[in-house]
């Protein structure tokens, strides 16, 4: 018997080639590097102070309708601020509350999840319960209890995240580490008297690695939601702070004369949102295709 | 069976002992609890009374079990807002929740399966490609958002439907619109995908051998096996529908649960807060039972993996 073909198996890590560079989303990334540009630099980019009153340019329409100023490209709000510039002042807490989530629940969930996954027994069930029970509260159910004990701001809203959405990265760590740890190499390692802070950092984090990355880009939108939301309802970020959540809120009331205080921030998040979720499928489909949806 | 029905009932349990925990830990890590559950005017002697209720003197856990008791016979504090007690208060705004969360669902299935179907039917098609960006903004777009735009379109332009309020048939569209547009993207890939196994499958091609016409295959034989995976997470939605109604209930003052907690955060009626949240946790906890107790019934690869 001899086989007329030989079929060449390759590793199954994907690797970044000229083929892989080509289908980058562009336009994603696009979208993303300007919001955190805006973020870094938005004091020096932005044509107007984002904060400043000027109650004479009130609810002026963006500069392509009539009665509009090119001076106020987007319009200006009821108190005369620039949409633009508030805008662009805004990325900095989208970026500030996804970054955040991305580290602290990220890494919160990644050490429970490990920890549950590699221990098993007691310490897996234990983690597990509190999982479960977390995710018994809404998020937003959550933020209510804090907003009314302490000052609704930026840390009642950092505290909510970190408090609910590590749970998710510790159910899929969990599981993947599960899988790992019946491999040679962890098993070995633990024989050769490896310590287990080190089985952890050298063999299992590195694995678990891409899915941690794609779990938390496609969280970023999501993140990005909850905190518009919080700051909409008044739970969140507060005056004179600037957040697109925060920005609707403040034109819900001109809602019958200004259409563009409405739209704007709005679709602010909308863009953000999606080139989030739109490079988060591309991170998943490039790094995890395993957990690829048809 | 009964073991599983049993164990899951025992962690459905569980939950909701550990969200009362984590509500009471954070209440009381927090500040002083007489002063949270009394209105401000409240006097000495209403403050002693509090005191010695929640048992402050006891040691944290004797509190706690004092708390549960009192929450298990449905006492929640009273709500010095409404005058009432904060249970009875939420039980009158559920149904109006109840109702709108149903609707919310309602219309993001009605988009879903049509478009899930017709985009696994006619794969890679523009209906494909359609379906996929209309699910990609949908889950891109705050609700609250969804509404405003709603309210902008519709009430402010068109002045064809109530911006806010309820009671009619018509009050009830724009906010069901507005909750449901979020989960269309999630609910769609999966009437897809399951879809597109079920049309790969032996008996869809006898079918068509036989000569049986397209749009009875589609619907009649394969959308009824596509659809259990759909009908399996439909409690998981309807659960996250109650958490969207927060947002939602405000914009469209609408007289149900959500709004109700929210104006008592701001008006510091803090006993509703507190029922609001349990309410939401208990409610959230039973729904997800229900749904993995008749995933166990559908499915019984599912019983293994408690």
């Amino acid at each position: 018997m001899s086989s007329v073909e030989t079929a060449t198996i390759s590793a199954p890590r994907a690797r970044l080639n000229l083929s892989a560079i080509m289908r980058l989303p562009f336009i994603p990334i696009f979208i993303l590097s300007v919001l955190v540009i805006c973020a870094i630099f938005g004091n020096q980019l932005a044509p107007h102070n984002p904060t400043a009153l000027n109650l004479g340019m009130a609810l002026k329409p963006p500069g392509w309708v009539e009665g509009g100023s090119w001076a106020y490209p987007l319009g200006t709000d009821n108190l005369g601020r620039d949409i633009l510039s508030r805008i662009i002042a805004g990325a900095r807490i989208s970026v500030i509350v996804a970054i955040y989530a991305i580290i602290v629940s990220g890494g919160i969930g990644a050490v429970f999840g490990m920890m549950a996954g590699y221990f098993g027994r007691t310490v897996d069930t234990v983690i597990m319960r509190i999982v479960d029970i977390q995710m018994s509260v809404p998020a937003l159910a959550l933020a209510l209890v804090l907003a009314t004990l302490l000052r609704p701001s930026l840390s009642t809203v950092l505290i909510v995240i970190a408090i609910t959405y590590w749970s998710w990265y510790a159910r899929i760590v969990r599981a993947e580490v599960i899988s790992l740890k019946q491999r040679d190499y962890v098993a070995l390692a633990r024989i050769a008297g490896v310590s287990t802070p080190v089985i952890f950092i050298r063999h299992l984090l590195p694995n678990i690695m891409n899915t941690l990355l794609v779990l938390a880009t496609l969280q970023v939108g999501q993140v990005i939601i909850f905190e518009a939301s919080l700051s909409f309802l008044g739970l969140g970020i507060q005056n004179p702070d600037v957040s697109w959540g925060l920005m609707l809120a403040d034109a819900r009331s001109y809602i019958t004369v200004a259409w563009w205080a409405i739209t704007m921030p709005g679709i602010a998040i909308m863009l953000t949102c999606l080139a989030a979720n739109l490079f988060g499928d591309w991170m998943r489909d490039t790094f995890d295709p395993k957990r690829r949806q048809l | 069976m009964w073991t599983y029905i049993l164990k899951r009932l025992l962690h459905g349990l569980f939950s909701i002992i550990g969200a009362s925990l984590l509500i009471f830990v954070i209440t009381r890590l927090t500040g002083d609890p007489v002063a949270m559950l009394l209105p401000p005017e409240a006097t000495e002697e209403m403050v002693r009374q509090m005191r010695a209720t929640l048992g402050l003197d006891r040691p944290i856990w004797e509190q706690y079990l004092i708390f549960a008791s009192h929450a298990l016979q449905g006492d929640l504090g009273m709500s010095y807002r409404w005058e009432m007690p904060a249970l009875t208060l939420l039980l009158d705004r559920l149904p109006a929740t109840i109702q709108l969360a149903s609707a919310g669902l309602l219309f993001s299935i009605s988009v879903a399966v049509p478009l899930g179907v017709l985009s696994a039917v006619y794969r890679g098609s523009w209906i494909d490609r359609v379906g996929k960006t209309l699910a990609m903004a949908g889950q891109a777009m705050p609700n609250f958002w969804v509404g405003l735009i709603l309210i902008l379109v519709f009430s402010v332009s068109l002045g064809w439907l109530p911006a806010y309020g309820s009671g009619t048939f018509r009050h009830l569209i724009l906010p069901a619109i507005a909750l449901g547009s979020y989960p269309v993207a999630a609910q769609t890939r999966i009437v897809r995908s399951s879809m597109l196994d079920v049309l790969d499958s032996d008996y869809i091609k006898m079918g068509r051998i036989l000569g049986a016409s397209e749009s009875v295959l589609v619907w009649k034989y394969a959308f009824r096996n596509a659809a259990v995976p759909l009908i399996t997470v439909l409690g998981v939605y309807f659960a996250a529908m109650l958490g969207g109604t927060f947002v939602v209930e405000v914009i469209f003052a609408w007289p149900g649960v959500g709004r109700t907690v929210v104006e008592a955060v701001f008006a510091r009626d803090f006993p509703v807060v507190q029922a609001g949240v349990l309410f939401t946790s208990v409610v959230f906890v039973t729904v997800n039972l229900l749904v993995d107790l008749s995933y166990g019934v559908i499915d019984p690869r599912a019983r293994v993996n408690v």
